[in-house]
Parts: structure tokens; sequence; C-alpha cells
């Protein structure tokens, strides 16, 4: 019950945010579907995987997102609004995309998958959180992975303060 | 919901205290009588400020963005609210006992960050959204040293969750679920042969298990200083140059949302440097040979003493922090951007990243 009110909200929501014209009201209703898609994280038992996307995409990047907007010019005192181009190429991408994805869900027959008929059972058991689980997993089955990750983030970070250094030379 | 009402009474209780306590401390730091005429030495003072609030009309400026307006307060106050969620208030008693909570209340609050923008830009006032800026900058760089520091103790006490790290720092250590037989040390290290386990009090206090967590400890309330917008860091509502800040356009019951938000905010972040470093509800007294002051000051697990002693020393220990934020606010003069942004990045945050890696070496003599 309490799932099918979460995806309700996140689907209404991110309607909301792909059709509405005004920018700021998007980003505002992706806070709503990035909340609802952590509480269906809860309700999957991936509490971490819930909070870290909470720090992650609310903490950060709906953050910068909005900073973005709102740093942009307010056009004739009125908020950013988006602008249609390229409709018929978007209609085309994204009803490939849909069938391409229906296709994939229908072929995968996720019924008979042993994992789902499985999931009644308390995934948890005696553990408290999946917080141990996580991190034995990524020090030993899924290091390299975790330490590629790592040295991306330095590089971005890098790149970054390079980016925003001043240029004196130039 | 029971735990959400008792939570929200005792909120506001702390709120309206602190808002007396506020003006008083002010006044007696600058030499004056702060206020006197509501009841005795001016105490109804506060409950007064709120049932003016209350009354005052609600006005909606007409250019403003009329539903992002109504709608932050109640963002700012929820996501604030929400963190108090996973704050143990005695040794039994937890609103909402998630085994991540650090964690989440972490993340909880960086909604706040989200609806103090939605208040500014809602406000269609460029004070606001100078301020709402200027508070989202703040908050979003001191997130980091504070995270650290919090990182730290995560890493001294092996836990992501409030109630586990306050058992580990008292006398009640091995009563809880997973932790019989731990023993705390003097300082953390065993080869030093003092075991605290039963002496509890000070002597296993997060800040003396580790010591360099005092450290740590310096660092998060500092950052947290920032975090809840108090001065030194009031830039964002800086009086001479903003007016009031992200607030400037609200009045009436809105205002006092915003008002309860950022002192249950400043409560946040004292209640969460408590149980972090200074030994959350467990008593500061030790027990001394046939002085067994910190038996008698716990009082029974599951019972009404244990009830009572728990939530006295987590709220005294707060109300302390709480204080020298007040004591602070009067002291310091205001700091500039670029000092705020000097103070965060260039001193702050290496140090913090120093502590963490020392907590890691400290954790391996621990064991």
């Amino acid at each position: 019950m309490l799932f099918y009110i979460f995806a309700a909200v996140a689907v209404l929501s991110g309607a909301y945010m792909v059709l509405t014209r005004n920018l700021l009201y998007a980003g505002f209703s992706l806070l709503l579907t990035l909340l609802s898609i952590a509480a269906i994280y809860v309700l999957l038992f991936a509490d971490f995987v819930a909070v870290t996307q909470l720090m992650v995409y609310v903490g950060g990047v709906l953050v910068l997102i909005l900073f973005g907007i709102m740093l942009s010019s307010r056009v004739h005192d009125k908020s950013v609004m988006s602008e249609n181009t390229n409709v018929g190429w978007g209609i085309s991408i994204s009803l490939l995309t849909l069938i391409g994805l229906s296709y994939t869900i229908w072929q995968a027959g996720f019924s008979s998958l042993p994992w789902i008929q499985q999931a009644d059972t308390n995934v948890l058991g005696g553990q408290k959180s999946t917080v141990h689980l996580i991190g034995i997993k990524l020090m030993t089955d899924f290091v390299l992975p975790f330490e590629i990750a790592s040295l991306l983030l330095l590089i971005a970070l890098m790149g970054a303060a390079y980016i925003a250094t001043d240029k004196e030379k130039v | 919901m029971l735990a959400f009402l008792l939570t929200l009474m005792l909120l506001l209780g702390i709120v309206i205290v602190l808002a007396y306590a506020e003006r008083k401390v002010a006044a007696f730091m600058q030499d004056r009588m702060g206020p006197t005429e509501a009841g005795p030495y001016g105490s109804l003072q506060s409950v007064l400020d709120v049932l003016k609030l209350l009354q005052k009309e609600d006005i909606v400026p007409a250019a403003a963005d009329k539903k992002l307006f109504k709608l932050a307060p109640i963002l700012i106050f929820a996501a604030v609210f929400a963190g108090f969620a996973v704050i143990p208030f005695t040794p039994d008693l937890i609103p909402a006992g998630i085994g991540i909570g650090v964690f989440y209340l972490l993340a909880i609050i960086s909604l706040d960050v989200v609806g103090l923008l939605m208040a500014g830009w809602g406000s269609n006032n460029k004070y606001a959204m100078l301020g709402a800026m200027r508070s989202v900058a703040q908050i979003v760089s001191y997130e980091i040293p504070a995270g650290l520091a919090i990182l730290s103790v995560v890493m001294i006490c092996q836990s992501l969750d409030f109630q586990e790290i306050s058992y580990q720092q008292g006398i009640l250590l091995n009563r809880f679920p997973g932790l019989e037989f731990e023993k705390n040390w003097l300082f953390g290290i065993e080869a030093l042969g003092i075991n605290t386990t039963n002496i509890g009090g000070i002597t296993t206090w997060n800040i003396f298990r580790a010591p360099l967590l005092l450290v740590a400890f310096v660092i998060y309330f500092i950052a947290s200083l920032a975090e809840s917008n108090r001065a030194p860091f009031d830039i964002p509502e800086a009086e001479s140059e903003l007016v009031a800040g992200f607030h400037v356009e609200y009045s009436g019951f809105r205002f006092a949302i915003l008002f309860l938000a950022e002192y249950s905010m400043m409560v946040l972040v004292s209640l969460v440097a408590v149980i972090l470093f200074l030994g959350s509800w467990n008593t500061p007294l030790p027990n001394l040979t046939a002085l067994k002051l910190a038996n008698w000051t716990t009082g029974t697990v599951g019972e009404l003493s244990g009830v009572l002693w728990g939530g006295f020393w987590l709220l005294s220990k707060t109300f302390v922090l709480l204080f020298l934020q007040l004591q602070i606010r009067w002291t310091y003069p205001r700091l500039r951007v670029d000092q705020l942004m000097y103070l965060c990045w260039k001193v702050l945050t290496p140090v913090a990243l120093g502590i963490v890696l020392l907590a890691g070496i400290w954790r391996l003599l621990m064991v």
C-alpha cells in the first residue's frame, strides 16, 4: 500500500517536472521525486542507498541545479522558462527508449526470478542495517570499481579547481 | 505518533526557554536588564512573543511566488524536525532507532537548504534572495568540516547508530545488544591497563576515549555555529546589510515557524554534539572506589529513574552548549565572507581531514 502511494507521488511529480515550463518548479518537483524514490528504497530494505540518494542528490546535485537556475538571468522579471526544441527527435527517441525498456522488462520475466520470489522473507535478518555488508563487499569483491570511482572523483575535483582559478596569463 | 507529539512539545518548551535566555544573556553581557515586565524577571516574555506572532496578519507579498512562499517555512521546519527522529533522549527512549541514524541526520538536514532557497526565491525580494544565497553557500561549505568531524567519531565508535554510540560512552556499555563483552579502557588504549568499563562517567566519554576527538569537537562546534547561521557566522542575516536575510518578507505564523526552525536547528546541532562527543545521556560523574557516583546518577534502565536521569544529563549538557552559543554571539564580531571561506576551506577542512586519519590510527590502537 505504502509503495503505491510513493510510486504515484514519484510518477506524478516526475511528470510535472517534465511538463512544466517553469524551470524552478521543475527543480522543486525533482525534490519530491527524489524523496519518494528514497522512500521506495527504504521499503526495499535498502536504507543505506536511500540515505545516500538524499545526501548526494538532494544535498548536492539539486542544490547545484537550483543555484544554476537562480543565478542565470531573470528574463523580464519572470522565472526562467524552458522552450520546446527538437520536438520530433525528442518524441521519437523517448518512444524508442520506452519500447526498448518495456521489451527488456517483458523478456526478463521478473516474476520467475529466484530473488524476487524470496523477497517476502526478511532480508536484513538479525542485522540492523545493510552498512556492514556493503562495507565488506566494497573492500573485497568490488574494490577495483570502488577505487576507480574515487580516482575519477578526484580527477573531477582537480579539474573543477583548475577551471575555477584565475588565469593571469591569458 | 506519541513520539512525534512528545518531541514537538519538548522542542517547543526548549525553544521558548532559549529565546528568553538569549535576551537575558545578551542583556547581562551588555550590562542591561533585558525583559523585566512580563511575569517574574520577564520570564513570560517569549511566551507572549509567540502569542503576539500568532495573532498577526499573515501577509503574502503581491509580487511573491505564492506557492513557493507558502510552502517554504513548512519544508524548512519539517527538515529540521525530521532530524530529531533519530536522537536518543534516554537509554530506552528514542523516536526511531534506525541503524544508520548519523548518516540519516546529515542527509535530512541538507533538505533544509532547499527550503531556504525556496523561501529566498519565493519572496521575490533582493535582500531575501541574497540572504538565502549566502546562507546556503555557508551551510553547504561548512557541512564538510562538520561531516568529517562526525566521521572521525563514527570511525572510533564503529557505529552509525546514535543509541549504540551513546551506550559506548558510559557504564551501561554491556547492556546494549551486541556489545555485551566490550570493554572501555582509559584513552581507549588497552596497553595502559586501566579498565574504565565500570568507572564510567567522564572517563568513557568520546572526548576521553580518544582525546583527539576533543579537536574534532571544537571543529564540529564551530561548523555547527555556521550551519545554524549563528554569530559570528551570521552574514546571511546581517541586519546592517540585508535587513533580516531570507525571512525578511515573512510575518505572523509563518515567521514564527521560521523562527522555531532556526532555534530548533541550534538545539539539534547541540544535541548531536553532546551525543557524539560529550557522553550523550551518560552521567559525567565517575565511580571512584566506594563512591559509586556514576551508578547513583544513572538510575535503573527501563524504570522511571533511568529515564529521568538520562533526560536530565542530556538536556543539561545541551543547555551548556546552547549557552556557549549565545555567549559567543555577544563576544565575537561578524566574519567577512572571505574570512568565512578562509576559515572553512583552509583551516577547518584540512585539520578535520588530519583528524580523520589520526582517528583511524587511534582505532587501530584501540583493538
